[in-house]
């Protein structure tokens, strides 16, 4: 699975060859830097790590620094590795490029949905509340979260209030609408997770 | 970093039509597919309001037809719209001229701007 670091720039709408107005999410993906390959023999799978941004030398720990000098690249801001079946065409200091991808694609996009706080249980669960009107007096509560003397306690994973949002989400089949390898630039076919300036990954769907 | 975004629908922004203003009364060519074949179809009427910008620009055009109002809403940049002739300058008070709606005959009329 091929994959490229990227950045929401926000969304807009374009028209396709039919005419169409399609809602697109820019995306400016890489370049990213190859800064390592994991093979199956020496680490047990097979994968890409690749950077994305760039950091102050200033800030870039001892470790992280040693790891991209001897990658022979620039500190990256992002670090994240992307599984890939065969590994051999990826080489040290080489570039990851928008072109990656190709008009028609079906990429799947991972970043982290925007924070929602604190939450109750209908916007974070979806239930449906009790009547507003006609007496009720219980509108957004959960009702009832267990049963009674046995077993004398909630049951884990009952669904409450709670933060939401902010978490790892997945959005596939989302089509490649445009490419510009120039400007690095993605626009793909509807929303993707996070806000403005998050960080997502654009991965091949397969 | 949001002018990137715009950057792209830049362009897509293709349309350039003669300056037309609410209360202008306009013709629309559209294209038409109909199966293999495609045609323009023309829509004449008052604009009642432009709103938008960039490429989600739209305009709305009424016209009555067999004594029913029609009002057809035309994205601004869409490929679809191919051309728009201003017929005649209406002189108008307001940006959106929601009230034709509720006129019949002589009151629904926009005045001349002969300038």
């Amino acid at each position: 699975m091929k994959g490229i670091i990227g950045k929401k720039l926000g969304m807009t709408r374009i028209f396709n060859e039919r005419g169409e107005s399609v809602p697109v999410t820019v995306i400016e993906a890489g370049p990213c830097p190859v800064v390592a390959v994991k093979t199956e023999e020496t680490d047990g799978y097979n994968a890409v790590q690749i950077g994305f941004g760039r950091r102050k030398p200033a800030n870039v720990n001892l470790p992280r620094k040693g790891h991209f000098e001897k990658a022979g690249v620039e500190p990256a801001k992002v670090l994240r590795e992307i599984r890939v079946k065969d590994p051999s065409g990826y080489e040290v200091g080489g570039w990851i490029k928008a072109d990656l991808f190709q008009v028609g694609d079906l990429v799947r996009v991972t970043g982290y949905s925007k924070g929602k706080g604190f939450q109750g249980v209908v916007k974070r669960w979806g239930f449906r509340g009790a009547p507003d009107s006609h007496g009720s007096r219980n509108h957004r509560e959960p009702g009832s979260i267990g049963q009674c003397a046995t077993p004398a306690r909630v049951w884990k994973n009952r669904k409450l209030p709670g933060r939401t949002g902010n978490e790892r989400t997945t959005v596939r089949n989302l089509e490649i609408v445009q490419v510009d390898a120039d400007r690095n630039l993605i626009a793909v076919k509807g929303a993707v997770p996070g806000h403005r300036n998050g960080y997502v990954i654009v991965s091949a769907d397969e | 970093m949001i002018d990137l975004v715009e950057a792209v629908a830049k362009e897509h922004e293709k349309n350039e039509f003669p300056d037309f203003k609410p209360g202008d009364t306009v013709k629309v060519h559209t294209r038409v597919i109909e199966g293999q074949k495609e045609r323009i179809q023309i829509f004449q009427g008052t604009v009642l309001q432009i709103r938008g910008s960039g490429t989600g620009k739209t305009f709305t055009v009424r016209k009555v037809s067999g004594g029913v109002g029609v009002e057809r809403i035309f994205p601004y940049h869409s490929p679809g719209v191919t051309k728009v002739e201003v017929i005649r300058k209406g002189r108008t008070r307001r940006a959106k001229l929601f009230y034709l709606r509720d006129r019949k005959g002589k009151a629904a009329q926009v005045k001349e701007d002969r300038r």
